[in-house]
């Protein structure tokens, strides 16, 4: 038996696992092994993706959700890199804060939606402050180990040639550290995804959370399996992207 | 001599003075943020009640430990937690050390692990809400969700940084599969697995305590929902300051029980201070 057949390339191993996968779940459900109405097969969840998009405004749910979630993570990057800098500047305020980021960063947030919700109400502003909250230590965090980790030679030769601080800053000590950065703000990005849909989720509001949460309630099961395929998918999207423009970004320094 | 005396002071009174400062800066933080509720409570900025002073707070904490049905809450959740941490936890060990001991399977799996990973998990609470009711098992189930995936993706991570003389010297030994796993792999994946079983934790308890709001009739998330529903809102805060204190502790404990040993069976090793 050839290789490529006993031991294909683990892109394609990958593709004919999801394939089997489906086709074993399909007939799973078409034999009744697992009941129609809990795990509908495959042939009867994809067609409805097309109902979501005429029926339910998946593009509008989803375009919520995204706006949501990059309002969120621009808020936390700008927070976060302020903060991280400031953090790296303040050598007392980095010792005396950077555990309780830690802490804080640990710690369950998305549970504290129900303070927001008081605060904020039931709208989007509750969902972008849950995401912003998530989305600020990794950024924090990430923002200061990378300035403390600029080799010092660096700095040395930009005072060599006479650079003012701000010029440091910007041609060195932040190119220095972009790529620990840029892992904060892919962290923060991700944390902001979860806490959004989640919250809208829980509260019942704007996107694509709310969409899972609304088609459970009528028992739409199919229409549900759908919606978090493309949830998946979404999120799929999001890490694809941010390690793609991570890779651009350290190759164009 | 008193010179060189003085020398030698220098460093230690100079970390005594960040000391004292880093004390001055964590305690001047917490006054702003007590004084900073307070005024805000008092601003009239908000709703009436919405930011309620610390004084309510404290005296909802005196009700909540005098109420029987508080410790009942309490102790569903823990268990909800605990259960799902444990499975969770168990499977991301199998799964972690099948991918990182076969590079192949790794190379096919992982990629989608970390995709997985990225997924709020809470979109599944439907389909475990179908599958296992609104009892504990819905809860347990997307805790242990929550917690599998940075346990697999931390372990099969460490398994690829074992010494690979380890697993030569284990093969020259002719051990069986079992010693190895137990005698090689599993000391050598401790610092991991303490990373994963400190994530976990966390994220279970975030996927119990979201399942708990979501839909439940007991627990510590249900207890804080029932607060808000009747605008209790010092109680629902002291609700949440437990739920934070019990991921923090539980978080210092697994900390505490996993000592870590030293990177010796590791492919990276720290040189010791000279």
């Amino acid at each position: 038996m050839p290789t490529w057949l006993i031991r294909p390339e683990p892109i394609y191993a990958r593709f004919l696992f999801l394939g089997v996968l489906l086709l074993v779940w399909e007939f799973a459900s078409l034999a009744g092994l697992m009941s129609r109405f809990i795990v509908p097969p495959p042939s009867e969840i994809f067609p409805t993706i097309s109902v979501l998009f005429s029926d339910y405004d998946l593009t509008g749910s989803f375009l919520r959700t995204f706006g949501e979630t990059f309002a969120a993570a621009g808020l936390g990057a700008l927070g976060g890199i302020l903060g991280g800098w400031w953090l790296h500047h303040n050598r007392v305020a980095g010792a005396a804060y950077t555990d309780w980021m830690a802490a804080i960063a640990a710690a369950p947030l998305v549970l504290l939606f129900p303070l927001f919700l008081v605060i904020f109400g039931r709208n989007a502003a509750t969902i972008i402050a849950m995401g912003t909250v998530a989305s600020l230590p990794p950024v924090v965090l990430k923002t200061k180990e990378g300035l403390d980790n600029v080799r010092g030679v660096l700095v040395d030769v930009g005072r060599t040639f006479g650079l003012t601080r701000w010029q440091q800053v910007k041609m060195i000590m932040f190119p220095a550290s972009l790529p620990t950065i840029f892992t904060g703000l892919r962290l923060g990005l991700v944390f902001a995804l979860i806490n959004v849909v989640g919250v809208e989720y829980l509260i019942g509001f704007g996107g694509m959370g709310l969409l899972i949460a609304d088609l459970g309630d009528r028992f739409e099961i199919a229409g549900m399996y759908a919606a978090i395929c493309f949830v998946i998918l979404t999120s799929i999207c999001f890490f694809y992207l941010t390690e793609k423009l991570e890779t651009w970004l350290l190759s164009a320094r | 001599m008193v010179a060189v005396g003085q020398m030698n002071d220098a460093p230690r009174r100079r970390r005594l003075r960040i000391s004292n400062s880093v004390t001055t800066y964590r305690v001047v933080a917490l006054v702003l943020l007590f004084a900073l509720w307070e005024i805000a409570g008092a601003s009239g900025l908000f709703f009436r009640g919405v930011i309620p002073s610390t004084v309510l707070i404290a005296q909802a904490f005196v009700r909540l430990f005098g109420d029987p049905a508080f410790y009942t809450h309490f102790g569903i959740t823990l268990f909800e937690i605990v259960v799902g941490f444990v499975i969770g936890s168990s499977l991301g060990v199998v799964v972690g050390l099948a991918l990182g001991i076969n590079r192949y399977t790794g190379e096919v799996f992982e990629p989608m692990l970390n995709y997985l990973a990225s997924t709020p998990k809470v979109v599944f609470l439907p389909i475990l809400l179908i599958l296992f009711g609104i009892g504990v098992g819905s809860k347990i189930s997307l805790g242990a969700i929550s917690c599998f995936f940075p346990m697999a993706l931390s372990v099969a991570a460490g398994v690829r940084t074992i010494n690979p003389m380890f697993l030569r010297v284990g093969q020259s030994l002719n051990l069986s599969f079992g010693h190895r796993i137990r005698n090689i792999y599993i000391p050598a994946l401790l610092p991991p697995i303490a990373t994963g079983l400190r994530l976990g934790f966390g994220i279970a308890t975030v996927g119990c305590l979201m399942s708990e709001i979501k839909l439940s009739n007991h627990g510590l998330g249900y207890a804080a929902m029932q607060a808000y529903n009747r605008f209790d809102i010092p109680t629902m805060l002291a609700l949440l300051l437990i739920i934070f204190t019990l991921a923090g502790l539980g978080n210092y404990l697994i900390g505490r029980f996993v000592r870590l040993p030293g990177p010796t069976n590791r492919r990276t090793t720290v040189l010791p201070p000279r």
